[in-house]
């Protein structure tokens, strides 16, 4: 109010002393008080989330690649236990087939065997068979003979002739 | 106090007297309402960015965060796109003049204060200086007292015969031109925002005193002075852009080795 007398011309780019000194002060209180207590803090805070941030990717990035190495070596593993397998496979399947071969052989083998002894003692039994056949029946017919002529041919060796006659006969009439 | 001595006289449109204001305490000129304001701006932003810095955190609260964003603004992209690789030296500078600027300009608007500080042409002054100092300081740092006037004065790669008229167009812009539009353009913008809004404010309060057909037009100068308003908020938030922008330029400008 005192200012402002009447009439009085006020020039609104003049300066103000005391506004000056004020303004110079207020100015570098804040800016020391700015620059001592809330740049620094404000840069820590930027440089620890900028190292958060890297350090999650290099983990990631890192636990990316473990997971790579590891697939790579379950498949290469995978692979090998493949291989083996047909191979185990392969192997079984020779020594299958080998020893079926080898069973077939033996088989024969004996199933020729039994044939031979098979056929010998059939051999054997036959020739058994017409010596006792040929004994029976030469008795057998020396009987029935008595029996139809009677006691005429009871004379030995007449007998005897009679058979080995009869028996002559009877091989050349089978040849 | 002056609205009320206008009173009864018929309404006297405001002036350069609105803006100065009596001293609170007696005679004291340290006690005027500017005076307080950009004491209590320096107690705001302090107390505002200490306790939103304090923590530090890597995950911020609310309070760090907005504090990291108008920081971050003015370091991202006032300081490191203007300036460069060289940028972190000037960021508490830039940073105190963006905050110093910006409240005590929205102190315009802000109701019971209602004054910005910087139409107040002192204000603007001394930071127009101090940017003045700082950007020169930089240059002469940076490429030495003699090579730095030189290549204000005779900048490279001009005819020689264009000097006579660059030269002294160089150095009014770097020793004249730059503090002075610096420092009037806040003050004019503030002043002139300021003065806007009580025509119509005062204007409508003024109508309302008078016959009925008058009151009924003093919504409209109300209406009128709360747009203003808005308007007024961009203004201040845009010059104390500016100013900064312009201080990180000439920084810039002075730290190249050539411009």
């Amino acid at each position: 109010m005192i200012t402002l007398a009447a009439g009085e011309e006020i020039n609104p780019l003049v300066p103000h002393t005391a506004e000056i000194i004020v303004g110079f002060i207020a100015f570098t209180l804040l800016f020391l008080v700015l620059r001592s207590k809330v740049v620094p803090m404000f840069e820590r805070a930027f440089a620890a989330r900028t190292e958060a941030i890297q350090g999650g990717i290099e983990k990631a990035e890192r636990a990316q690649r473990e997971a790579q190495a590891a697939l790579t070596e379950y498949q290469s593993q995978l692979n090998s236990a493949r291989g083996e397998a047909q191979a185990i496979r392969e192997s079984a399947r020779v020594e299958g087939a080998a020893l079926l071969e080898q069973m077939r052989a033996k088989a024969q083998e004996e199933a020729a065997r039994i044939t031979a002894a098979a056929s010998a003692a059939i051999e054997a039994e036959r020739t058994a068979a017409v010596v006792s056949l040929r004994n029976e029946v030469g008795s057998l017919a020396i009987e029935l003979a008595n029996r139809i002529v009677g006691e005429s041919l009871d004379d030995q060796a007449r007998q005897s002739r009679i058979v080995d006659r009869f028996l002559d006969e009877l091989e050349s009439q089978k040849k | 106090m002056i609205r009320l001595a206008t009173e009864g006289e018929g309404f006297k449109p405001p002036s350069a007297k609105d803006f100065v204001l009596p001293p609170i305490f007696g005679d004291n000129a340290f006690t005027t309402k500017p005076i307080f304001l950009v004491f209590l701006s320096v107690i705001l932003i302090s107390t505002f960015f200490i306790l939103a810095a304090r923590k530090a955190a890597v995950v911020p609260s609310k309070l760090q965060y907005a504090g990291e964003s108008v920081y971050g603004f003015v370091r991202d992209n006032l300081a490191k796109d203007v300036i460069g690789h060289e940028f972190m030296r000037f960021v508490p500078y830039l940073f105190t003049l963006f905050t110093f600027i910006l409240v005590n300009n929205i102190f315009g608007i802000v109701p019971m204060l209602q004054f910005p500080t910087m139409s107040r042409v002192s204000f603007p002054y001394v930071l127009a200086i101090i940017t003045f100092f700082v950007f020169h300081y930089v240059g002469v740092r940076k490429q030495g007292a003699f090579k730095y006037i030189k290549e204000i004065m005779f900048m490279p790669g001009v005819p020689k015969a264009a000097y006579i008229l660059i030269t002294p167009l160089e150095l009014l812009t770097f020793f004249l031109v730059r503090p002075l539009t610096l420092s009037l353009r806040l003050f004019a913008n503030m002043f002139a925002g300021h003065l806007l809004l009580l025509v119509f404010i005062l204007g409508g309060e003024h109508l309302l005193q008078g016959v009925i057909g008058l009151k009924l037009i003093s919504p409209f100068a109300f209406f009128i002075g709360i747009v203003l308003t808005f308007f007024e908020f961009m203004v201040q938030c845009l010059q104390a852009y500016i100013f900064t922008l312009l201080s990180a330029l000439y920084i810039a400008g002075a730290l190249a080795d050539e411009h």
